[in-house]
């Protein structure tokens, strides 16, 4: 595990499914932390040198956490995470 | 859809946008005030994610003031709206188009703020691209908004107030940084100390990040940056090097550290994206991080009824942010005839006297942050530059060689800033290896072009559902 959650609150949890792999996450947060906090680091590869990326700068500038989650593409560090929602890291586009 | 009319558009919730939005109503004015976020504060003032409770910092307490003087304002407040399209109409009008849990917006008024913020400016180095390297910036709003630190054993490095502040934070979350890795000496900071204490209670925070860093004994690399990032799906290794005054690697001394993450920037970069695309007369300021607008003490810009304010006409820093704003909703007020001239002038001096002080204070920060000349030269041959391009700075030279002297024309040579971000974390940084290489000042290659749509947003939200038997299809023409 990378990033370490500072806050033990009382969050409600969600599942969401990384890969077909059931995981569980504070509701509401975004899902490139929750991902982050979960060893998720890689979120993709670089589409000329398929080098690998994660998210970087947070807040909705560098699109590197853009991947596609209940089939549409979005920046991960702008939606927070809700029950049920679906992320796919192997074979993305 | 016919557009939402209003007196004043504000885009940009964070302090100098809120703060004009909220004067200028508080006079009368009616306000649309848009932001991307969920909720108002920007960066520096950035809310915790739903369901986490507000820090007990002095920013938070600020921002959480701001979001309760918003919220009984009257100004009406779009959050979680991009905006992706700001043209000017043939009556000189400002039409803003933006897309959001609202729906897609359009919203006209004669008068438009543009208070976007910055973004920050990371000068590459090998394995930046690796994932578990992340921004400067990106830590605060891990550490303020998320509740989350970003690693076990992380390193902070770069340059600026925010290495203190960061390190700070994440020691109160319970984690010890391994190194700070400061590109400037202690004597650097030494100077810049009678400027600081201008701002004294600034000037104490600073003090007190700098009195918790050395109780929790975190070692700071004055005068080093980082060389290298190992790893292979994520990075594991970072490796410094001492550096003299420019940012130049001096050989010999490389120290290695075995973190989980590293957390580095170098500065920011104004976000003067619509006063670009606008076609506002722009000029570079190296001690402001890059493109403004050139304008007023107001913000007024070259083009009538455009103003720009914050962070994203130009570095300045809160303080001055918050005095910007108010003076910009002061001088809408008397524009558009809500504020006669002897309350207006009585408003706006103290204003003019909290914006000299500020001055001060942000060029001492903005010398800090600015980009150094040794930096850019240190970049390797190998290093991507452009993120999403995978462009190097080898390729950029080569471009440079083949006859790019601009960044547009490097831009059509190398694919640098056509990807997602627009150049928006690569541009400063490009533009100045390419100036290098070409052996001109900065401002002679300029900048990208600005162009809609200003964030990506997908065609399918933009146009929503529709049949086709909706559409109405004229008569073809007769043969």
């Amino acid at each position: 595990m990378t990033g370490k959650r500072k806050i033990t609150d009382h969050r409600v949890s969600v599942t969401i499914t990384v890969d077909d792999v059931p995981l569980s996450v504070p509701r509401g947060e975004p899902l490139a932390t929750a991902l982050w906090c979960e060893g998720h680091l890689c979120l993709r590869h670089s589409p000329n040198a398929g080098a690998p990326r994660g998210a970087f700068c947070f807040m909705g500038v560098c699109q590197e956490c853009s991947i596609e989650v209940d089939g549409h593409l979005v920046q991960t560090c702008l939606t927070p995470a809700q029950e049920g929602m679906t992320v796919r890291l192997k074979g993305a586009p | 859809m016919a557009p939402t009319l209003t007196d004043l558009i504000v885009v940009g919730a964070g302090p100098a946008g809120a703060n004009a939005a909220i004067t200028a109503c508080a006079h009368g004015v009616d306000v649309h005030l848009f932001d991307e976020a969920p909720k108002a504060g920007g960066q520096v003032w950035r809310a915790p994610v739903d369901d986490l409770p507000e820090g007990n910092t002095p920013e938070a307490h600020e921002g959480s003031a701001l979001r309760d003087c918003l919220a009984v304002s009257g100004v009406t407040v779009h959050n979680g709206q991009r905006v992706w399209s700001t043209l000017i109409k043939s009556d000189g009008e400002f039409q803003v188009d933006s897309l959001g849990p609202e729906g897609p917006m359009t919203v006209q008024a004669p008068r438009l703020v543009a208070a976007t913020g910055a973004y920050e400016r990371i000068v590459p180095f090998k394995g930046w691209t690796l994932p578990g390297v992340m921004g400067l910036a990106a830590a605060t709003v891990l550490l303020k908004s998320h509740g989350v630190v970003p690693g076990e054993r992380p390193v902070i490095a770069g340059a600026g107030p925010l290495l203190l502040a960061v390190a700070a934070g994440m020691l109160d979350a319970g984690v010890k940084p391994l190194a700070i890795i400061d590109l400037d000496s202690r004597v650097d900071w030494l100077m810049r100390l009678p400027a600081l204490l201008t701002r004294p209670n600034l000037a104490a925070r600073g003090a007190g990040w700098v009195a918790r860093v050395r109780k929790a004994g975190v070692p700071i690399l004055h005068r080093h940056a980082v060389r290298a990032v190992d790893g292979h799906d994520q990075m594991t290794r970072v490796t410094v090097s001492p550096v003299d005054a420019s940012g130049a690697f001096i050989e010999g001394n490389d120290k290695h550290f075995d973190a989980d993450a590293l957390v580095v920037g170098h500065g920011l970069t104004p976000g003067g994206d619509i006063p670009r695309l606008l076609g506002a007369r722009m000029q570079h300021d190296a001690l402001r991080g890059g493109y403004v607008p050139q304008m007023d003490v107001f913000g007024r810009t070259s083009i009538n009824g455009l103003f720009a304010i914050g962070d994203g006409a130009g570095i300045r820093g809160v303080d001055a942010a918050v005095t910007a704003g108010q003076a910009c909703g002061l001088v809408v007020a008397h524009e558009a005839d809500r504020l006669d001239t002897i309350r207006f002038e009585r408003e706006v001096a103290p204003l003019r006297k909290a914006c000299n002080r500020q001055n001060r204070f942000s060029d001492a920060i903005g010398g800090a942050m600015a980009l150094r000349s040794g930096q850019v030269a240190s970049v390797p041959k190998s290093a991507i530059v452009c993120r999403c391009e995978d462009v190097t700075r080898g390729e950029i030279e080569a471009a440079g060689d083949a006859g790019a002297s601009d960044v547009n024309q490097l831009k059509h040579f190398t694919r640098t800033g056509m990807g997602p971000c627009q150049g928006r974390m690569c541009g400063e940084v490009a533009a100045s290896l390419l100036a290098q290489h070409l052996g001109v000042e900065r401002h002679a290659v300029g900048s990208f072009t600005a162009r809609p749509p200003l964030r990506p947003v997908a065609m399918g939200e933009l146009t929503g559902s529709f049949s086709y038997d909706d559409i109405p299809i004229p008569e073809p023409a007769p043969l």
